[in-house]
């Protein structure tokens, strides 16, 4: 029974995905197998249908194609006008996101906001804020919006090299099958093929001018049969996987969490694509993560299979570069660390080196417990890679290095012949056989493997003109010499390549070596940073030695704004480094966002929150491969702990600096109230005790000893306005509040003041239904007291005194009126200031600070006061003091049934 | 202890730093026709209420040498002896930590001498003059709460109480001027626990003022002490 609870921390984790999802639009995909089968006229219909029923929508883009009975479908809808985005001096329309989210923003309530954007694989013209429409459609989804698009089958990242394969057009606008697989409702639209056809005839399916031969080829039935299946089945396995993942979440058996994961193992060259597309699509039928693995063998890296590597993380697989000599022992380890059973790896039908062991046998003979599949590669490479973006290492330069290192190769040999020559009758040809071979050796050692190959065999041609008889001549007078020849290639070839690889792998060694010995040394000087600008400093000389990059660092403030740190050197632009800090991604060259952007920029996320992010200016238009990415990724985590680090050490001081003064403050408060009020409590007792001696007093003299204590007493009161003041206006008197009904402040107020309220008749209209205040009661109790005693001071004796309270739905306003002669016209405010006085030439004692102290105090319990003169019959009737305090949100619970002793 | 009979010739120890409210003191209560003993400090505080065995404590709350808290609680390990803090306004916090080590009552600095000889009066009238084992009847105004039967009547109609608001009223009634704290309250009647729930005694306390009270915005008997709690006055 106990295994089927559920787990608490898996429905936790159940509950936030789905709030996430709960806040993200909805997104709606109308699929297709190809043009023409009405996926946009079926969107369209389905839109007048959400508006009649009062969804707000907006047509994004909708392309009708100039057909009548799609455009007449649009009409009545509204559509949003086109931004224009300039681009080689030409203007492109392009869809307006910018005013699609704040059509959403607009419309942020319930039903909620829809967008339709026909065609999500759409490239958007350069200069857009995503390259992708998909990319588009994702953020308007996380901004809360629905979306409704439509996409064909071909447009499937995953299914992309398939239907090339079918229909001979490889189709470069792309859809991550992610974005499809997330998608909340999938609609197929479909129309069997020989309606199609005939619905072409009719030229009811828009195709491009230029296209019409390649549209002839493409629209053959066997073609659409094909594609037709492949959008039933890709979609029957998206129904398949809804179920599965129903089936889970209904499930009580606990689902093991280690899953028989996938490792595509990515060889060099382009060849890893079709090994990482078929892995996408098996991993997302078997519904396993997966990974893909590049080993690298050269230090020069290959940028084709990195570009293929960039491909396996957009389609979701976990991705890493290995260094190593043998891939086959590096992959058996990582699949063993990450723990994946089933390695996916491509074969060729003719290999190239046709002696060699197959990997996929190296990896059987490794470890026989691994599964290990086979993907057929075409024979020839494919020439997909054509648009692959370039790696960060000019391929120019490496042919320049390659050529010259055969042309030194050469002229080594060359070399070695003339030095050799006179030696040719006192060594033994042998020897000369040795010198050749330590020739190779030195040329791979310095120049690499194929001019270590060249001069093997460049070594043996010399070798047999030069030195063996007849000389100058190809031709050999002794067969024994080929023995020696066949020797000398394959120890020189071994030799070479030996030497070669070693020398790869040296190299390799010490990039990385260099790569950690500079992040550890970035780390070492970061930890010693006090300052932010030193921090930035830091990274600006790290980036410039591993990416000859120039940096700016910003940092944000409490309000989420960024400023750029001084000494910055990368111009910076604020939007798209304003974007990738509210998103925390990186945008900018590179990534899924405003690639054309010169920069690229990197958030640094700290464990608390983002706390800026880094600007990187790269040379050249070269893009960062995964592994330099990954340590930009690792150089961006450490600064960020390092800001976050330096802010809590400012956040300790701050608050260090701010209880010294706050004690200072206070003991400076208490010992002047103290030596202030000691002396006057003395006063007063013994003025008053002076009554007590023995023999009596006279009067006259218990009239002096009772002014005494009176003034004393009044001298007191003073001093505890004053010191009560100098307290709220420092800040340093805390308010201890607690929920209290007002009837016992009032009730604890008018008893403080009896003395001075003697002889007055007191009204309190206190309605029933007031609810509990959040006060501090002896505060206000202090300022009801100071209202009342006013009121008393400043009115005829005998007049009346009332006090009321009126609650409304936010506020509890409280009430003092007299029947005085009221406040003076425009004091209204002033009798609030410090040492202010209704009328200055009043006899009345005081300074004025008793509403001074009220207005603080109630200010400081978030509310407000303002005095005023109450009118009847067009006379001023007296003045009104009105106290307005938030009612907040009182506790419900009174206590009652929690009592113990009952 | 030895209780004196008369109401008058009690012992009394004030405990203060500052001599000229000493001094004020020792006049006010030597009207009275009451023996005072002086001390200065914590330590003399303590030494001389353990010689002296006064009948009433006056106890400064700021020391040289300490808090007067500290005297309370050496007084408080043997001695029920009624004590009355004095101390500066706006030390709240203080007051209610005096009152919850066991002092009786306070006093707010400067204070006449009427003031302190009403407080002393009420102290020692509490202390000293109550029926041993209790009155079961407690009457006050127009009303009587029966406390064998658990019943209470105003004006000869029966009350109605909540089980909290006759534990309230019992519980302040039975210690008349008496400063209770609403933390007191609170452990008394809804056990510990509740220390942040003041709101519950300020609820209750205001229904059962409407129920015993002529005018329950200006109290007679069950008095608020702003900020620390209630006191009942018969």
């Amino acid at each position: 029974m106990s295994d089927a609870r559920p787990d608490p921390d898996r429905l936790l984790e159940q509950v936030q995905r789905d709030e996430v999802r709960a806040r993200r639009g909805r997104l709606k995909i109308f699929f297709g197998a190809n043009a023409g089968v009405g996926k946009t006229y079926a969107m369209l219909s389905a839109a007048q249908a959400a508006q009649a029923q009062g969804t707000p929508l907006v047509i994004g883009v909708v392309e009708t194609h100039g057909r009548g009975d799609t455009e007449a479908m649009a009409a009545g809808l509204v559509r949003l006008a086109p931004s224009q985005v300039a681009n080689n001096g030409r203007t492109l329309p392009e869809f307006d996101l910018e005013g699609a989210l704040q059509f959403g923003a607009v419309h942020s309530g319930e039903p909620r906001a829809l967008v339709l954007l026909d065609e999500l694989a759409h490239s958007n013209a350069a200069g857009s804020r995503h390259p992708k429409r998909w990319q588009d459609a994702e953020e308007l989804l996380a901004a809360g919006v629905d979306v409704w698009t439509t996409m064909n089958v071909q447009h499937l990242e995953s299914l992309n090299d398939v239907v090339s394969g079918i229909t001979g057009i490889r189709v470069w606008e792309t859809v991550p099958d992610r974005v499809f697989d997330e998608a909340d409702e999938v609609v197929v639209v479909d129309l069997p093929p020989d309606e199609l056809l005939a619905r072409l005839k009719a030229g009811k399916v828009y195709v491009p001018q230029q296209a019409e031969r390649a549209a002839v080829n493409f629209f053959r039935k066997g073609n659409l049969l094909a594609l037709r299946e492949l959008a039933l089945r890709r979609t029957a396995d998206r129904v398949d996987g809804e179920v599965r993942a129903y089936r889970r979440s209904v499930s009580v058996q606990p689902v093991w969490a280690n899953r028989e994961a996938l490792l595509a193992c990515i060889g060099p060259g382009s060849t890893g694509e079709k090994v990482v597309r078929t892995c996408a699509r098996m991993a997302a039928q078997l519904d396993v993560p997966w990974h893909a693995v590049h080993v690298e063998t050269s230090a020069m890296g290959d940028p084709q299979a990195l570009g293929v590597l960039k491909l396996a993380g957009e389609l979701g697989a976990n991705t890493a570069t290995l260094s190593a000599p043998e891939p086959a022992a590096a992959l058996v380890r990582y699949a063993r660390e990450h723990n994946l059973v089933r390695l996916v790896l491509g074969r060729r039908a003719h290999p190239r080196r046709p002696w060699r062991r197959a990997l996929a046998d190296q990896l059987v003979r490794c470890a026989d417990d691994l599964d290990v599949l086979q993907v057929a590669l075409p024979a020839r490479p494919g020439t997909a890679a054509s648009e692959r973006p370039r790696v960060l290492q000019d391929p120019d330069a490496d042919e320049a290095r390659s050529w010259r290192g055969y042309a030194a190769a050469a002229a080594a040999c060359a070399v070695l012949v003339l030095v050799a020559t006179p030696l040719a009758g006192v060594l033994e040809l042998s020897n000369i056989v040795m010198l050749f071979l330590l020739l190779v050796v030195g040329v791979g050692l310095r120049l690499g493997r194929g001019p270590a190959v060249l001069a093997a065999f460049l070594g043996v041609v010399l070798f047999d003109l030069f030195f063996v008889s007849p000389r100058f001549s190809l031709a050999v007078s002794d067969v024994q010499y080929l023995v020696t020849f066949a020797v000398m290639l394959v120890v020189a070839l071994v030799v070479g390549q030996l030497t070669a690889g070693l020398k790869v792998q040296a190299a390799a060694a010490m990039q990385r070596e260099r790569r950690v010995r500079s992040l550890y040394d970035m780390s070492r000087d970061l930890s010693a940073a006090l300052l932010p600008e030193q921090v930035g400093e830091i990274a600006a000389r790290f980036l410039r030695a591993e990416f000859s990059a120039r940096s700016t660092l910003l940092l944000a403030d409490d309000a989420n704004h960024l400023e750029a740190l001084a000494g910055g050197e990368a111009p910076v632009d604020l939007g798209v480094a304003q974007w990738s800090f509210d998103r925390a991604e990186s945008a900018g060259r590179g990534t899924g966002t405003l690639p054309a952007s010169p920069c690229l920029v990197v958030p640094l996320k700290a464990p608390m929150r983002v706390r800026g992010v880094l600007v990187l200016e790269l040379p050249g238009s070269a893009q960062l491969g995964p592994e330099p990415m990954r340590l930009l990724d690792t150089c961006a985590s450490l600064l960020a702990i390092s800001l976050e680090r330096i802010h809590y050490i400012e956040v300790a001081r701050t608050s260090t600096v701010q209880i010294e003064s706050e004690r200072l403050r206070n003991s400076l408060l208490s010992a002047i109230s103290h030596d202030l009020r000691t002396p006057l409590a003395s006063l007063v007792g013994l003025s008053d005790a002076l009554g007590l001696t023995e023999p009596p007093l006279s009067t006259a003299q218990r009239e002096v000893a009772d002014a005494i204590r009176d003034s004393a007493l009044r001298m007191s009161a003073q001093v505890n306005n004053l010191l009560d003041m100098a307290r709220l206006e420092a800040g340093a008197a805390p308010l201890h509040r607690d929920w209290q009904p007002l009837e016992e402040v009032v009730g604890s107020a008018l008893a403080a003041s009896s003395e001075a309220l003697a002889g007055r008749s007191l009204h309190v209209n206190l309605p029933d239904d007031l609810p509990l205040l959040h006060l501090d009661a002896v505060l206000f109790e202090r300022v009801l007291v100071n209202l009342l005693e006013n009121a008393a001071k400043y009115t005829p004796s005998g007049s009346a005194i009332t006090l009321g309270a009126e609650a409304t739905t936010r506020e509890v306003s409280l009430w003092v009126d007299d029947e005085g002669p009221g406040l003076p016209e425009g004091a209204q405010e002033r009798i609030f200031e410090k040492f202010e006085r209704g009328s200055r030439e009043s006899s009345l004692p005081g300074v004025g600070l008793g509403l001074a102290i009220c207005r603080a105090i109630v200010q400081a319990h978030g509310g407000r006061i303002q005095g005023s003169n109450r009118r009847a019959h067009g006379s001023i009737a007296g003045a009104r003091f009105t106290i307005v305090l938030p009612r907040g949100e009182p506790p419900q619970d009174d206590g009652t049934g929690k009592s113990t002793t009952l | 202890m030895n209780s004196p009979v008369s109401p008058a010739g009690y012992s009394i120890l004030v405990v203060e730093d500052e001599a000229a409210i000493r001094r004020f003191v020792r006049l006010a209560l030597g009207a009275e026709g009451h023996t005072v003993h002086e001390a200065d400090s914590v330590a003399r505080g303590l030494i001389e209420a353990g010689t002296r065995r006064p009948d009433l404590v006056v106890l400064d709350l700021g020391l040289p040498d300490g808090d007067g808290i500290e005297v309370i609680r050496g007084l408080r390990s043997w001695s029920t002896v009624p004590v009355i803090v004095l101390s500066a306004r706006s030390q709240e916090a203080d007051k209610i930590a005096a009152l919850d080590a066991g002092a009786d009552d306070y006093l707010v600095k400067p204070f006449g001498a009427g003031e302190l000889m009403a407080r002393v009066r009420a102290q020692l009238r509490r202390h000293y003059q109550q029926t041993p084992g209790g009155d079961p009847l407690i009457v006050f105004g127009d009303v009587r709460v029966d406390l064998a039967r658990r019943t209470a009547e105003r004006a000869g109609q029966p009350l109605h109480l909540t089980p909290i608001e006759y534990k309230l009223l019992t519980h302040l009634a039975s210690q008349p001027d008496r400063v209770i704290t609403h933390q007191q309250l609170l452990k008394t009647v809804w056990g510990p626990g509740h220390a942040d729930d003041t709101h519950y005694v300020r609820v209750h306390m205001a229904n059962l003022r409407k129920k015993v009270e002529d005018n329950p915005s200006m109290p007679r008997h069950l008095r608020t002490e702003a900020g620390i709690g209630y006191r009942f006055v018969l």
